[in-house]
């Protein structure tokens, strides 16, 4: 398990306006063995090279959201992207675009966060509650699979063109999360929540560019949820 | 900086964000927490949430807690344990009302499915995401109920004056400021503590912050010694395979390809409770009965087909392939048992309020909950899924607790010089004059504790842990800080949770040496059987400047008397 795949060189973003204003490039090399991570190399170099590389991480298994970065050109989770297969021995690794970066690899994702708020982020049950749990069946609740698994890491928003130019823009992520609820058969909130999506700066902003769909480390697809939201908004909102 | 709330939590994980909840509406309250809401660990749970809904078996509240009282190993408080089952089911449904997703029946009910040690199917589940749907569900009642949350701030301090608790200093991480925070009501839902040990499936950031704070606080920590190992962790990083996948059918297998529990627990086979089966896995191991002879066994799934692993198993599936490189429709899963749970923490009565000492006397103003506190309902060894609805439980229990005890409870005063402690203890750990970076002290320790206090213990091994804690800790107070850095410091917080770690670790280790018995999670090779005459209470510690300090406490037996457990 320990077979040496030999050495990589990390091109890593570095910001600390603390020591400067101006983001520089460093690069680290080390040795990776084979199941190593990338976010197993940010570890290595923080303890063994440079002390002060800035990264977020937590549950190193892909469900906490904490470790989105961009990694050679693509949005993903260092944690869950083994070196071995990545193309190349040179590893770029920058922040997450569109997002203010606080330092290094660490963005400030408040705007995302609150981009959440503007799609009424909770379910909604206005008819009351039986003593036992809402029915639901399984195939409704298959719909909203691809939705409840989202884990707010950001990197579909951060790789959205229109969030890029204009971040009044509701984005993918918080789009996705309109459709958790929107498609939900037990929440009753559906008309008030397509009309929150269905102005300029939701829906019709998407212009279709699909980077969202590359960008979801868990393979989920807010592109498909945006269309879908797209359908229900023209027909049933006036 | 200084913030004034009614009540103020530390963590958002599930027992943290259902306080919340509860506290939200007796007054002012705000949650700190050093990671973002959803990325706490809780999201991380896979395998279920149990409760005696009866919508797959017949099941009632009895046989849950007799389940769990003997899952315990008769160490667990049988008055608090039968709080937690009768509650289960509304709280389960409490959830659903919230919203959360559960996978459904065919007739649209919560669907179930079997656990460990449960004696019907009883674990209520989304798919293998349990804990990501109800972590990211009670973060959207939060944002509803519009509770403030405090991110990535990081608690580094209990204030207590005169005996009461009266806030906490921390540090809020982006800008390296210190704030304080006066409270009537601190409760504390830091969460588990796995990273003490190398084989782990635990968080970065599980390093048991909450039970240093309150042991520098003076306070004591109950049944430390008591570790859950998980049977399946990932071969080599520990990261867990749900047991969810043995709940559905999965086999384990040794490297003659037997199915390893048959010599174990004939009866209950895989579903044994977890410390039976992680003993049994790695007898094999130590016995050369591993794959090839290595250090891991096999998890078999194949046999489930496809469809039903895709839909009830999809993050096992993906993590097999991304950190094992193992396509498990195809191929067995290389599995070894990895540092899980800590059934101790806080000690706290039944509604969270944390007990100062043997008799029972409490803290005013301070609260515990989740798998920080040890009321306790889980004993010697807890029961899969029922840590998730311990954190639901006894979350909203001491969230309500302190909504009610607020009229009671003024503003203690704020001892003055606690900000300048916290000042000073930073500035002493920046100012290390060794050169060895503390990176190697934690690899160190986790090693240590991994063999020396794992799944098999006995005295030799575990007074050489102490001793290694001990010159540990002589080594982290030399230890430098390279980063002198204020903005997002992140070493600056890997170094305070290793000093967590530390504090603890010498609890755990100096715990499992005293306990001369073997009982649930605890093995004594020394002590291979559980002694119910000296050793059916729990242990209380305290931190003394020649190590740590025991007291003891009797267990609460209301229904179930002690017997031999058997699977
Ligand atoms: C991989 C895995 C799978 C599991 N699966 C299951 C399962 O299927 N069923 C089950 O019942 N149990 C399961 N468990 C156990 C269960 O998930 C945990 O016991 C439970 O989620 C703990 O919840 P909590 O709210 O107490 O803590 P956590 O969810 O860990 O939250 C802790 C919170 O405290 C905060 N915090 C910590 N230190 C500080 C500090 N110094 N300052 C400020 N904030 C701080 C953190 O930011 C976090 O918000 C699993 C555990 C693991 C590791
Ligand atoms: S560390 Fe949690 S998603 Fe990568």
């Amino acid at each position: 398990m320990t077979e040496s795949l030999g050495k990589y060189t990390f091109r890593i973003f570095r910001y600390d306006p603390e020591r400067s204003a101006r983001p520089r490039r460093d690069t680290f090399e080390m040795e990776v063995s084979r199941g190593m991570t990338v976010l197993d190399c940010l570890q290595a170099i923080k303890a063994e090279q440079d002390g002060t590389l800035t990264f977020r991480r937590s549950c190193r298994s892909a469900i906490c959201g904490s470790c989105a970065m961009n990694i050679n050109g693509k949005n993903d989770l260092a944690c869950h992207l083994q070196v071995a297969l990545l193309r190349g021995r040179r590893i770029a690794v920058e922040p997450l675009p569109g997002y203010p970066v606080i330092r290094d690899l660490v963005v400030c994702m408040d705007e995302f966060y609150d981009s959440l708020m503007r799609v009424l982020p909770w379910f909604v049950r206005k008819t009351g509650f039986p003593d036992r749990e809402l029915p639901q069946s399984p195939a409704d609740r298959d719909r909203i699979d691809n939705a409840v698994n989202c884990i707010l890491c950001g990197s579909c928003t951060s790789s959205c063109p229109s969030f890029w130019y204009n971040n009044r823009s509701i984005g993918p992520g918080a789009l996705l999360k309109a459709f958790r609820f929107i498609f939900d058969s037990r929440d009753e909130a559906r008309g008030e929540r397509l009309a929150l999506v269905d102005g300029r700066d939701g829906v019709w902003r998407c212009r279709t560019v699909y980077n969202c769909e590359e960008a979801c480390p868990k393979g989920l697809r807010p592109n498909e949820a945006i269309a879908a939201l797209k359908i229900a908004a023209l027909k049933e909102t006036v | 900086m200084l913030h004034r709330y009614d009540t103020v939590i530390v963590g958002a994980g599930l027992a943290g964000m259902r306080a919340a909840v509860e506290a939200q509406a007796g007054g002012s309250c705000c949650v700190l927490t050093k990671v973002f809401p959803t990325r706490s660990h809780s999201g991380a749970a896979q395998g279920g949430i149990a409760a005696a809904l009866g919508n797959e078996d017949e099941d009632d509240w009895t046989l849950h807690m007799f389940d769990t009282v003997k899952g315990s190993d008769y160490l667990g408080d049988q008055d608090a344990i039968e709080i937690l089952v009768r509650a289960a089911p509304d709280a389960i449904i409490g959830l659903e009302h919230m919203g959360t997703p559960f996978s459904r029946t065919p007739a649209g009910r919560i669907a179930q499915r079997e656990f460990g040690g449960h004696t019907r199917k009883r674990a209520c589940y989304a798919a293998d995401l349990t804990g990501h749907v109800i972590l990211h569900t009670l973060y959207e009642q939060c944002l509803r109920h519009a509770v403030r949350f405090f991110p990535e701030f990081m608690v580094l301090a209990l204030a207590i004056e005169e005996g009461a608790c009266a806030g906490v200093v921390a540090l809020d991480i982006a800008t390296g400021e210190l704030h304080t925070f006066r409270a009537r009501a601190v409760i504390l839902a830091t969460g588990g503590y796995g990273r003490a040990f190398r084989i782990s499936s635990n968080a970065h950031a599980n390093t048991g912050d909450g039970l240093s704070v309150a042991a520098r606080a003076g306070l004591p920590l109950e049944d430390m010694e008591f570790v859950q190992y998980h049977p399946t962790g990932l071969f080599p990083s520990g990261i867990l395979v749900t047991e969810g996948a043995r709940g559905e059918g999965g086999h384990i297998l040794n490297g003659a390809g037997e199915r390893l529990m048959e010599r174990y627990a004939p009866k209950m086979m895989e579903l044994a409770p977890r410390d039976v089966t992680s003993r049994a896995i790695q007898s094999e191991i130590n016995e050369g009965r591993g794959i090839g002879g290595g250090a891991f066994v096999h998890l078999d799934i194949r046999h489930l087909g496809a469809e039903k692993i895709m839909k009830r198993l999809p993050q096992i599936l993906d993590l097999a392939l991304r950190f094992a490189g193992v396509d498990a429709l195809r191929e067995p899963i290389p599995i070894q048992p990895t540092a899980h749970y800590s059934m101790g923490g806080i000690p706290t009565d039944n509604d969270g309020r944390v007990r100062r000492d043997a008799a029972g006397a409490v803290v005013p103003g301070l609260y515990a909950c989740g798998e920080c506190a040890c009321v306790s309902v889980h004993g010697a060894n807890r029961l899969g899924c029922n840590s998730l609805l311990e954190a639901v439980v006894f979350g909203e229990r001491a969230g309500r607790a302190a909504c009610a005890d607020l009229p009671r409870l003024g503003w203690a005063a704020f001892p003055p010089a606690a900000e300048a402690g916290v000042r000073g203890d930073l500035a002493a750990l920046a100012d290390g004059q060794g050169r060895e970076p503390f990176a190697r002290i934690r690899d160190d320790l986790q090693e240590g504790m991994q063999r020396n206090c794992g799944i098999f213990r006995s005295e030799g091994p575990l007074r050489e842990q102490l001793d290694i804690i001990r010159r540990l800790k002589e080594r982290f107070a030399a230890a430098r800080l390279t980063d002198r850095g204020r903005r997002f410091n992140t070493e600056l917080v890997e170094m305070i949770e290793l000093r967590s770690l530390l504090d603890f670790s010498e609890i755990v280790v100096a715990g499992a040496l005293a306990r001369t018995e073997s009982r649930g999670a605890h093995y004594r090779t020394d002590y291979p059987r559980r002694n119910d005459a000296d050793w059916l209470r729990h242990s209380l510690a305290w931190t003394g400047p020649e190590g740590p300090v025991f007291d003891h406490v009797p267990v609460r037996i209301t229904r179930y008397e002690p017997k031999e457990r058997k699977y």
